[in-house]
């Protein structure tokens, strides 16, 4: 369970999250949209402990992500979290990238990270590029690989920053369908996302955010259907 | 061409300074990227200001000319009654030096690995030293590879400023023999053929390493 009890941060003078509420339930797929520059990365940054917060908790399986002492490489094993800027890791083939976390920070054997990370690409329909590197796949082999690369740690939630944005309109779909085959699978997941439609296909609850505040959240039938904020109103009316 | 006085012997005199030479750059390249890639980690972690005083120092390294350098510090070791032989003093200069160029090579190559591949590694639960260990590491050798290989070819014909502390390498055994025998071009033109002879590989070695890193 991920409990998010009245965030607070900060860049400078600008608040970029005014308190923050909110619970996410194993199993749940939670989806997270709103206009730009609403706060809506920095959350995610936020849970995984990448980005300091300025007041309130953010507790994960009881684990109090920000306080003193909190060992946070062990926790982010269990946070996975996927980037809308491609980050393979350039030098390393797409084996090797998805192997070296596992290896280096799970101590597991070579043989044993290799087996999960066949297993893992496999899934995501990369197994025919095991010795393949990064730079000789297309954005949405790239963001397939960093979400077997991310599965392959275990992980127990996993979150995804607009992992579709960056990508050419006709390789969108194929990442989608991996999100959706995780969430059908049951994986406790955060996307924020501009894929309306995908949205509202696979979330549990769909979150609005603006301007630092979640204005609204409601299963997506509802918060689609009968939209009751104003700027949500503006926002749905403004992506179709 | 083979009318000339020069003889065995003088070859092997030629080939001594040429090992020296080659001894002082061997150990300058290697101190000097040691400390480099130190500072140029420090300076990274501490953030322009913090690390403002390595930067000043390092910058009166780059800006002194060597020779100067190399006589100061031969003149402070003995004001220091540090006893040290022209060889060690001119490996620590030559080292000083050679790290306050590394410095800026090694800083240039950490800062040209994106911080979202960076934190890329650090979200799978990696360490910061593991993240340098495999992320940073071979992706800033990659990028400060040619500039490297530049620093090292520069620091191999500088070392030869090393003369004026007394050492004989390759450019003062030359002048010996051109004071002797009187023969400066031709002796000169072997001189200049035994630093190349040393460059090229150095020179190939970087090509290949960058073709091979190239696949990916
Ligand atoms: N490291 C940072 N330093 C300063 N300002 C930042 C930093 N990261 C984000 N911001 C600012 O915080 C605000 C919220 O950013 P955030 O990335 O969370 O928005 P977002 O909802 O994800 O937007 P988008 O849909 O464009 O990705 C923006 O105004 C952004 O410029
Ligand atoms: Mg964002």
């Amino acid at each position: 369970m991920i409990e998010i009890e009245n965030v607070r941060k900060s860049f400078g003078q600008l608040e970029v999250l005014k308190g923050i509420n909110l619970t996410v339930q194993k199993g749940e797929v939670l989806t997270i949209i709103g206009g730009s520059g609403s706060g809506k990365s920095t959350l995610l940054t936020c849970i995984n402990g990448l980005e300091t917060i300025d007041a309130g908790r953010i507790v994960v399986d009881g684990t109090d992500v920000h306080a003193k002492g909190t060992d946070l490489n062990k926790l982010r094993r269990k946070l996975g979290i996927v980037f809308q800027q491609f980050n393979a890791f350039p030098h390393l083939t797409v084996l090797e990238n998805v192997m070296l976390a596992p290896v280096k920070v799970l101590g597991q054997s070579k043989a044993e990270a290799e087996a999960m990370a066949v297993k893992q690409l496999t899934h995501v329909g990369l197994g025919d590029k095991l010795k393949v590197y990064p730079s000789r796949m297309s954005g949405g082999q790239q963001q397939r690989m960093a979400i077997a690369r991310a599965l392959a740690m275990s992980p127990a939630y996993m979150l995804f920053d607009e992992v579709t944005s960056a990508l050419d309109p006709q390789l969108v779909g194929e990442v989608l369908d991996t999100l959706r085959m995780l969430a059908s699978e049951g994986m406790t997941m955060i996307c924020v996302t501009h894929e309306m439609k995908f949205a509202r296909e696979v979330s549990d609850r769909v979150a609005f955010f603006h301007k630092g505040v979640m204005a609204e959240i409601a299963p997506p039938e509802e918060l689609f259907g009968a939209p009751k904020d104003p700027e949500l109103k503006t926002f749905l009316a403004a992506t179709h | 061409m083979f009318d000339t006085a020069l003889t065995l012997a003088d070859l092997g005199f030629l080939a001594q300074g040429a090992v020296m030479t080659l001894a002082v750059t061997a150990v300058s390249v290697l101190a000097g990227t040691i400390l480099g890639v130190v500072f140029g980690v420090l300076r990274n972690q501490l953030g322009t200001y913090w690390s403002l005083p390595i930067t000043f120092l390092l910058d009166i390294f780059r800006s002194v000319p060597l020779l100067i350098q190399l006589v100061l510090g031969n003149a402070l070791q003995s004001i220091m009654k540090l006893g040290w032989a022209p060889f060690t003093t001119s490996c620590v200069v030559l080292s000083l030096y050679t790290a306050a160029y590394c410095t800026e090579i090694v800083r240039g190559g950490i800062s040209a690995v994106p911080a979202t591949t960076r934190r890329a590694a650090r979200s799978l639960g990696m360490t910061w030293w593991q993240d340098m260990r495999y992320i940073v590491a071979p992706l800033a050798t990659r990028v400060s590879l040619p500039a490297w290989i530049g620093l090292t070819l520069g620091v191999m014909k500088d070392s030869a400023l090393v003369l004026w502390l007394g050492l004989i390498e390759l450019l003062r055994a030359s002048q010996i023999l051109v004071t002797r025998l009187q023969e400066p071009l031709f002796i000169l033109l072997i001189c200049g053929a035994i630093y190349f002879i040393i460059s090229f590989p150095i020179a190939r070695l970087g090509g290949y390493l960058e073709k091979r890193w190239s696949n990916d």
